[in-house]
């Protein structure tokens, strides 16, 4: 039984295709308060190269291979571990007025769905 | 061991990890599900990871007897490449924010290249078309890589000034030529088995030297407004670059994670020069800055100087109130204090928002997670479309540390730099503060008509200092909190 995918000629550029255009549809509904937080994070989603690097080291059969797969997973999880890192933390401060509205002070309604609506 | 086993968990991890960052990057649409999404995305990534030292039951013969260092090295290298860029990620200033995303993805750029340098020297792409995607990743993944150091540098203040020198794009086209040229030489060398003045590995070595120099050559001249184009551009860079390598190795996974991002940074990029009003090869091959020199047309009223506390006094007896922050807050690391003199103008029953121009800060969206930072709740913050007709029923614009997002020539003079640029109409407002250290210019260099307008003081002084005045002020006046 064979597991290994092959991709080759069309069915590589149909993948790209469908790829770009979820990632340009997807990117396309967040709204500019995220932008920050998404770059980071699509920086994160490409550190998935360290599983790359890994592959490479692991065939790797002269020095010079191994060391330059050795950069390439100490790059790749650079990428990953430090993109998720920062991410994490950047979300985390976004936080709504809700628990202050509570006292009555104003523009808390109504605005909050603005945020969510306008990039539909 | 039966040898299909690892292959199937790995592709049925490895189509897991597609899924969920896609889904993960889909619940980023909201700041209420973001946080989960990023959680979503890293599972993805924790178990792909995790997977792929399956590849250990299926390496090439080759490679088998060192299969056990291999292994030692991929954990070490795993241990310490994420082990300092987590600590790194969790130390570093929110200001600090873009550098920090520009090194990461220079990292990511210089794997995918470190992994096409594995086939290329291991011999492993065989025909033109893979050998052609393996020098296509390794070019853009070195370029990545050398341009997201030059732009860290520039961020992080070690290179001050953008370097231009006459006749530089010519060169860079020629460096472009030339880094082909050799990719060129690689192919034919390697499909027709002939040798070519030097041996293979010189080369691709030649090949990788010519990209590098490129993302320097490249970087080099792009002034420091432009860097969140610039940190787009290397994001989307590293996408394709790691999307292209993801074929070399027959990884779907690699494939579709590269292709999203290189999509989405594509996309942002385009939003971050629509914001600028430029497009994007202006921002890449011209020099910013330098066409403003020319001649302004004269500008009628004078600068009116006003004490902070009189601004923060008659900021906390209007009614509305919006504030336009700009890098010039970040800077003085202002946004706390700014916060804590709105929520005491809030307290009296004043309705304040803040208005975010898209290329405020030094990466797209920076400003408003520096206020987030500083505990600000986003419905609080307003995008550019979203508050513009606010500004003209709004008693008082403050603006803090931004300049030529609120500068009216924007829409009025032809010949400025910044003509057509989407501006924030603080100047509608029916009066206007603007918070500023000295009487220069914003990065395009031009003179801003709404420092002298009618309706405008100027307070000058470092931002976080003239708020703590403001905040001194509103607290002397000793009145009742209304809300």
């Amino acid at each position: 039984m064979d597991f290994q995918s092959s991709i080759s000629g069309f069915a590589a550029i149909y993948i790209f295709m469908l790829a770009a255009f979820a990632g340009w549809v997807i990117i396309g509904r967040v709204p500019a308060i995220l932008h920050t937080p998404l770059m980071s994070g699509s920086n994160f989603v490409h550190g998935i190269v360290v599983v790359g690097g890994v592959y490479a080291l692991l065939n790797a059969s002269t020095l010079q291979a191994q060391v330059i797969g050795f950069v390439a997973v100490l790059l790749g999880a650079g990428n990953a571990a430090g993109g998720y890192a920062v991410t994490d933390r950047m979300l985390v401060m976004f936080k709504t007025s809700e628990p202050a509205a509570k006292h009555g002070s104003h523009a808390k309604r109504g605005t909050v769905k603005s945020i969510h609506v306008k990039k539909h | 061991m039966l040898i299909w086993l690892p292959q199937l968990v790995i592709g049925v991890v490895d189509l897991a990890a597609a899924f969920l960052f896609l889904y993960g990057l889909h619940r980023m649409s909201s700041p209420v599900s973001a946080p989960s999404g990023i959680f979503v995305a890293g599972i993805g990534m924790a178990v792909a990871v995790a997977a792929s030292f399956l590849y250990a039951f299926d390496v090439s013969t080759a490679a088998r007897a060192n299969l056990p260092v291999n292994l030692g090295l991929a954990v070490i290298a795993l241990a310490i490449g994420g082990g300092a860029a987590w600590w790194g990620g969790r130390k570093v200033a929110m200001t600090a924010m873009p550098q920090m995303v520009a090194i990461y993805n220079g990292m990511g750029g210089g794997a995918a290249g470190a992994i096409a340098a594995v086939e290329l020297f291991g011999n492993k792409a065989t025909g033109a078309p893979a050998l052609v995607m393996t020098l296509l990743g390794a070019l853009i993944g070195a370029v990545s890589l050398s341009g997201s150091l030059i732009a860290w540098a520039k961020l992080d203040g070690v290179i001050n000034k953008p370097l231009r020198v006459k006749g530089q794009q010519v060169f860079n086209g020629l460096v472009l030529l030339l880094t082909l040229g050799v990719g060129v030489c690689i192919v034919v060398a390697h499909t027709r088995d002939a040798t070519l003045i030097w041996a293979m590995p010189t080369w691709i070595y030649a090949f990788f030297a010519c990209a590098l120099a490129l993302g320097i050559l490249m970087t080099l001249p792009i002034g420091g407004a432009d860097m969140p184009v610039v940190i787009s551009i290397f994001n989307a860079f590293t996408g394709l670059a790691v999307g292209i390598e993801g074929y070399v190795l027959q990884n779907p996974a690699l494939m579709i994670a590269g292709m999203v991002v290189g999509a989405a940074g594509m996309l942002l990029t385009l939003l971050m020069a629509k914001a600028m009003n430029r497009s994007v090869s202006n921002v890449i091959f011209t020099n910013f800055g330098t066409v403003a020199t020319r001649k302004q047309g004269k500008i009628k009223g004078s600068l009116k100087p006003t004490q902070p506390g009189d601004a923060g006094i008659a900021m906390r007896y209007a009614s509305t109130v919006i504030i336009v922050p700009g890098y010039g807050l970040a800077v003085s690391q202002g946004q706390g204090k700014l916060y804590e003199f709105v929520k005491l103008l809030q307290a009296g029953g004043v309705s304040v928002k803040f208005a975010v121009h898209p290329v405020a800060g030094r990466m797209p969206g920076q400003m408003d997670v520096l206020l987030a930072e500083a505990g600000v709740p986003y419905d609080m913050i307003f995008q550019l479309e979203d508050i513009n007709d606010q500004f003209a029923t709004t008693d008082i614009a403050l603006v803090i540390g931004a300049n030529d997002v609120v500068n009216p020539a924007a829409r009025t003079d032809k010949s400025s730099a910044i003509y057509g640029m989407p501006i924030l109409n603080a100047d509608h407002a029916k009066r206007v503060f603007v918070v500023k250290r000295g009487d220069g210019k914003g990065y395009a260099g031009i003179v801003n008509e709404l420092f002298y307008a009618e309706n405008c003081n100027m307070v000058y002084g470092d931002a976080q200092a003239v708020l703590i005045k403001m905040i001194e002020a509103v607290r002397g006046l000793g009145l009742p909190d209304v809300a």
